[in-house]
C-alpha cells in the first residue's frame, strides 16, 4: 500500500442481512489534506467511517491507514488515527485533564503531561482542566473531544460532524484549528458534516456519498457549478432527493 | 501486550473509585454486611451447641471465601460497566487498545479491589469473631488462588455475555454468584446435593475449595492430585471464558453490534 496516502480505502463494502450499506467505494487521503464526505441520512457515511476505525468489519474491501493495514495490523494502523464523533463523547464522569491522560496512554502519546497541557492551552480549556466532563457544556464537551482527537497528532483525523453543537465562533475557531493542524504536520484528515458552508470552507475535495456509493468526487468551490447548482448546499440536496440524476457512466 | 494501555484502563478505575465515596464504599459493603451477619449467626450458635464444629470457622471462613469470589467477579464486571454506562465503548475500541490488554486491566483492577476488600473483611472477623485463617494453615493460598481464578473466569464470561446481549443484560450477571452458591457447597457437603447436581458440583472449582475446607478444619488434608486438578480446572475456565470473550468480540465487530451498543442488542 502506499505511503503516499494517509488513508487508503479501495472496494470497501458492508452488508447486513442482504442490504448493501457500503457497495464497494474506493478513495484516499493524502498528506495535508482534508476530505469531505458528504451525504444524506442513511448514505452509509458512518458506516465507512466505523469501518476505517476498525469497529465493523468489512464483508469485502480495505483500508490501509499511513500504509498499515487495519484487519491486519489493527494496533499499528489505530495508532497512526484518531477522531472525535458528537457520539462518542468522552466519560462524563471524569475530568477533561483525566480522560485526555487515559486517552494518552492508550494512543501511546510521548511526553504526555506537556502535550495534554498544550492542547488545553490551544483549544482553551485551560479554566476545566479539573471540571468532569459531564457538567461541561456540548460545546465545551466537543472541544474535549477534539483535544482527545489531537493527543497523538494523528495521520488520519476521523471528524463526524465536529462542529455540530458549537456557536458559530467557536465552530470558526476548532475548524482554523483543525484546517492549521492538517496543514502544518503531516497528516490528513476525514471530514462529515451537513453545513456545506463549512465544507467549502474547509475541504480541500468531497466525496458525495449515497446509497453506499461515491456518486461525485471533486473540489467543493466548483463542483456545483460542474453539476448545473448554484453552490453545495443545492448539490447536496440533488443527491439527497434525485441521486439518478446525477449518477454516472 | 503494552503495559501502558493495561494501566490506562486500571487507571480509570482509580480515578473513579478515588473520586466517589459511593464506589470506595460498595467495595467493602456487601463484605461487611455479611461478616456482620455471618460473625453474630455463628457466635449464636458456638453458644447452643457445646460440643461440635467452631462454627466460626466453619461458616464465617466459607462466607469469606465466597465473598472474595464475588469481590474477584464483580472486580471484572463493575470496571467493563463503567464503560458500558458512561457510553465509553467507541473510544476503547476504536483506539489501538487490544482485547486482551482490555481484559488485562479489567483484572488488574480485579485483584486491586478483591484484595482491598478481603483485607477488610478479615481484620473485621478476625477481631470481632476471633476467625483465624490459620485453621486452614497454607492450604487456604489453594483456595484464594482457585477461587481468584474461577472469579476472573466468571468476570471474563459476564463480560463476553452482556456485550453479547445488551446493556440490560447486566441484570443477569449480579445473581450468578447466587446461583453458583447452591452447586459448590459453601455451607454443606456436595454429598447432600442430590445427584444431577453432585454432577454439576463437580465441574465447578470451588466445590473443591469448599469440601477441601471442611477436611481441612476436621483435620485432614488435601491431597496433592486434588489441588492441582482444582487450580487447573479454574485455568481451563479462565481459557474457556476469554475464547467465548474473543468469539463475541468478533461477532460484534461482523455484525455492527460493537458500533451501536448503546442501542442494545443489534444482532
Amino acid at each position: 500500500m502506499s505511503p503516499h496516502f494517509v488513508l487508503e480505502v479501495k472496494n470497501l463494502k458492508k452488508v447486513y442481512s442482504g442490504v448493501i450499506a457500503v457497495d464497494g467505494i474506493s478513495f484516499s487521503v493524502r498528506p495535508n489534506e482534508i476530505v469531505g464526505l458528504l451525504g444524506p441520512n442513511g448514505a452509509g457515511k458512518t458506516t465507512t467511517i466505523n469501518m476505517i476505525l476498525g469497529i465493523l468489519e468489512p464483508s469485502a474491501g480495505s483500508v490501509h491507514v499511513g500504509g498499515k493495514s487495519v484487519s491486519k495490523e489493527r494496533t499499528e494502523a489505530l495508532l497512526l488515527t484518531n477522531f472525535a464523533a458528537v457520539y462518542a463523547q468522552v466519560p462524563g464522569n471524569m475530568t477533561v485533564v483525566q480522560n485526555l491522560y487515559i486517552f494518552g496512554l492508550i494512543y501511546g502519546v510521548k511526553n504526555l503531561h506537556a502535550r495534554i497541557d498544550e492542547l488545553l492551552l490551544d483549544l482553551e480549556l485551560v479554566r476545566f482542566k479539573d471540571t468532569k466532563c459531564g457538567v461541561l457544556s456540548s460545546g465545551e464537551q466537543t472541544r474535549v473531544g477534539i483535544a482527545k482527537a489531537m493527543l497523538n497528532s494523528p495521520n488520519l483525523l476521523l471528524l463526524d460532524e465536529p462542529t455540530a453543537s458549537l456557536d458559530p465562533s467557536t465552530a470558526r475557531t476548532i475548524r482554523k484549528k483543525i484546517k492549521d493542524y492538517v496543514t502544518r504536520g503531516s497528516g490528513g484528515a476525514l471530514w462529515t458534516s451537513h453545513n456545506m458552508s463549512e465544507v467549502e470552507d474547509v475541504c480541500d475535495r468531497v466525496l458525495f456519498l449515497s446509497r453506499g456509493k461515491i456518486l461525485l468526487e471533486g473540489n467543493p468551490k466548483t463542483l456545483p457549478r460542474e453539476h448545473g447548482k448554484e453552490n453545495l448546499e443545492e448539490l447536496f440536496i440533488t443527491v439527497a432527493r434525485e441521486p439518478l440524476s446525477l449518477e454516472i457512466g | 501486550m503494552n503495559a501502558k494501555r493495561i494501566y490506562s484502563i486500571f487507571v480509570r478505575q482509580f480515578y473513579l473509585v478515588r473520586d466517589n465515596p459511593t464506589r470506595l464504599v460498595v467495595i467493602f459493603f456487601w463484605g461487611i454486611l455479611e461478616v456482620v451477619l455471618w460473625g453474630f449467626i455463628t457466635r449464636y450458635l458456638n453458644n447452643i451447641v457445646a460440643s461440635g464444629p467452631n462454627f466460626v470457622s466453619v461458616f464465617l471462613g466459607a462466607v469469606l471465601l465466597w465473598d472474595f469470589l464475588t469481590r474477584v467477579l464483580q472486580g471484572v464486571t463493575t470496571a467493563f460497566f463503567e464503560d458500558v454506562w458512561s457510553r465509553n465503548f467507541l473510544n476503547i475500541f476504536a483506539s489501538p487498545l487490544k482485547v486482551s490488554e482490555y481484559i488485562s486491566g479489567l483484572v488488574c483492577v480485579s485483584i486491586v479491589t478483591s484484595l482491598m476488600s478481603i483485607l477488610v473483611i478479615l481484620v473485621l472477623a478476625v477481631f470481632f469473631f476471633g476467625f483465624s485463617f490459620a485453621a486452614y494453615g497454607v492450604s487456604v493460598f489453594l483456595f484464594l488462588l482457585v477461587l481468584f481464578f474461577f472469579g476472573i473466569a466468571l468476570g471474563i464470561f459476564a463480560v463476553g455475555f452482556v456485550l453479547r446481549f445488551g446493556p440490560a443484560s447486566e441484570w443477569l450477571i449480579w445473581p450468578i454468584p447466587g446461583l453458583l452458591a447452591p452447586f459448590v457447597g459453601v455451607f454443606y457437603p456436595i454429598a447432600t446435593l442430590p445427584h444431577w447436581m453432585q454432577v454439576i458440583a463437580y465441574v465447578l472449582p470451588p466445590s473443591y475449595v469448599f469440601e477441601g475446607a471442611r477436611t481441612v478444619l476436621s483435620g485432614g488434608a488435601i491431597s496433592n492430585s486434588i489441588a492441582i486438578f482444582s487450580v487447573l480446572l479454574s485455568m481451563l475456565y479462565i481459557f474457556l471464558a476469554y475464547v467465548f470473550f474473543l468469539l463475541v468480540y468478533r461477532k460484534a465487530v461482523r455484525t455492527g453490534l460493537l458500533a451501536r451498543y448503546s442501542a442494545e442488542n443489534a444482532s
